[in-house]
């Protein structure tokens, strides 16, 4: 399928839960206890492309996801489609999260060129999950 | 002047199509397409003298090293190196520079400009050398202040396709007592080069860019500077004899040439060199330089490009001021991503080149982080440009987010 499919242009052009505030500075100090915010900056130097993604966790529980970023229409699209995918998920399901399972989600198939950029929102998403471990044993 | 009808119909490739519209490319900074005459001459080593040069006695043998030493001597010409033995093969470009840069150390300062292709960077900090970057303007304070060994500098920038006034800049460098390399990669399809005037001390480019094959490139050197270095590479070819813990190598260029030679290589090469002076270098430039200003003309009328130069905020600036560019042009595109750019351009078979073309220096200088090129051999037309502007609409139109 063309990768500048309708729904690839549509979640370009309308990207969900883009949000230049991350879920912390949305919901503001009254963070109720058991949630945890966590942060990733993930960026492709070879393209410029950056995506900053932010979580709002509630023990394994995923409330939100937002996120910002620039670059080209299937790195931006990818990481729309994927906020949607996995709000109301849980952890788990973005850990076990493939490859394959974005080219599906994307519904294309990308040669090596392009699936950096497919990859790019995914690669933030999984780091900034390290960064939730990585809290809790605090 | 030229006639790109009869230039084009020498070259098989650009008869491709892509999804059923004739290939429009744009992108020979990166590579040159290669005329028939190259690619029969190849054909025709494998086919009828293939051998390996500097290695046996037999006639096939003799007739390779001769047509490859003949290639030498084709690009000391073409140079107007003083000696053959000035000229060394190398595998491209890249390995010409890092064979250079192999002979400095830490101790070394070394000047780069911010117009760099990361190909005369990388092999500079792999040796740990001080690396002072200039913007050309500065680097008289630069040469003053520091104790430089070597300018290492483009001939033609890769993305904006300015020249760096090198002359001026190989005399004030050896007034100051650092030597100079210049990396012609891009410069050497586009403009005569003359090193014995130039007096630079290194020169580099690929045959790849010129109309050769890939595989080959060159390091021109002085014969002392060749004579002072150390060769990078160990192996067959290079050595004069060879003792229980310890080798001589052969001289200059042989001793930098380890390994069997590309030979059909140099002989593709050779035969470039030759296929491109049936025409004379003013007729090349006045063409080129024709294809290029049309090219900015067609492209400034489209909302939202602008086109990079050293001075991008300047618009004040007399059109006088800014340096003409050559080979290649780049620019952006409000809110359309290169990658995306030329991808859609690339389905209607027109190739250009996204990305930070291996220079992110000059990126960063600018503030982007990527670009879009469009760059020419003696084979584009008119006509091709002139499918830009409505592609290029096209791109935009089918990414517009409002
Ligand atoms: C200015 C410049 N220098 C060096 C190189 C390296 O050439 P090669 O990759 O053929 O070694 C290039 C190629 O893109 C170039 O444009």
């Amino acid at each position: 399928m063309d990768i500048y499919a309708e729904n690839i242009l549509d979640h370009y052009r309308n990207p969900r839960n883009r949000s230049p505030l991350s879920p912390q500075e949305r919901i503001g100090k009254d963070r109720p206890e058991d949630h945890q915010f966590m942060q990733y900056t993930e960026n492709n130097p070879a393209c410029g492309d950056e995506i900053t993604v932010g979580l709002d966790i509630q023990n394994t529980h995923v409330c939100t996801i937002s996120w910002d970023g620039t670059g080209c229409a299937i790195s931006q699209a990818a990481m729309s489609m994927l906020s949607e995918q996995f709000t109301g998920k849980s952890v788990e399901d973005i850990e076990n999260f493939s490859t394959e399972d974005m080219l599906a989600l994307l519904g294309v198939n990308l040669g090596p060129r392009r699936l950096k950029c497919a990859l790019l929102g995914l690669d933030a998403l999984k780091k900034a999950m390290k960064s939730h471990g990585a809290a809790d044993e605090d | 002047m030229l006639d790109p009808k009869a230039i084009r119909s020498q070259f098989p490739l650009l008869l491709r199509e892509i999804s059923g519209e004739p290939i429009v490319y744009l992108d020979s900074a990166a590579t040159s397409q290669k005329p028939d005459a190259v690619l029969e001459a190849m054909m025709n080593v494998y086919r009828t003298s293939n051998a390996n040069a500097h290695r046996g006695m037999h006639p096939l043998a003799e007739e390779a090293t001769q047509q490859y030493e003949k290639a030498r001597a084709t690009v000391q010409k073409f140079l107007n190196a003083k000696y053959a033995e000035e000229i060394v093969f190398t595998k491209s470009c890249t390995e010409a520079i890092n064979l250079v840069a192999h002979t400095v150390s830490q101790q070394d300062h070394i000047v780069l400009s911010l117009l760099e292709h990361h190909s005369n960077i990388i092999p500079w900090m792999q040796r740990d050398a001080h690396i002072h970057w200039t913007n050309l303007s500065d680097l008289e304070e630069i040469l003053r202040t520091h104790t430089i060994s070597l300018v290492a500098i483009t001939g033609q920038s890769n993305v904006l396709g300015i020249r760096p006034p090198i002359e001026e800049i190989i005399q004030l460098s050896h007034a100051a007592g650092a030597k100079v390399l210049v990396d012609a990669a891009q410069l050497v399809a586009h403009h005569p080069i003359h090193v014995q005037k130039l007096d630079c001390d290194f020169l580099t480019f690929s045959s790849h860019k010129l109309y050769g094959p890939t595989g080959i490139g060159v390091l021109y050197a002085k014969r002392e500077c060749l004579e002072e270095m150390s060769p990078m590479l160990g192996g067959g070819g290079m050595v004069y004899s060879i003792a229980e813990q310890s080798f001589t190598p052969l001289g200059i260029p042989e001793k930098f040439e380890a390994g069997t030679p590309p030979v059909a290589d140099a002989i593709g090469l050779a035969t470039a060199i030759d296929w491109l002076a049936h025409y004379d270098w003013k007729d090349i430039e006045e063409y080129e330089q024709h294809l290029l200003r049309h090219a900015e003309e067609v492209l400034t009328t489209i909302p939202g490009l602008t086109i990079l130069n050293l001075q991008p905020h300047s618009a004040k600036a007399p059109r006088g001021d800014l340096q003409p560019q050559s080979g290649c042009i780049s620019f952006t595109l409000a809110a359309v991503h290169p990658h995306d750019l030329t991808e859609i351009l690339g389905r209607q078979g027109i190739c250009l080149r996204a990305g930070h073309h291996c220079a992110q220096p000059i990126h960063k200088h600018l503030g982007i982080a990527a670009s879009t090129r469009l760059s020419v051999g003696i084979y584009n037309t008119i006509e091709e440009i002139n499918l830009l502007p409505s592609a290029i609409e096209h791109a935009q139109h089918v990414l517009a987010t409002t």
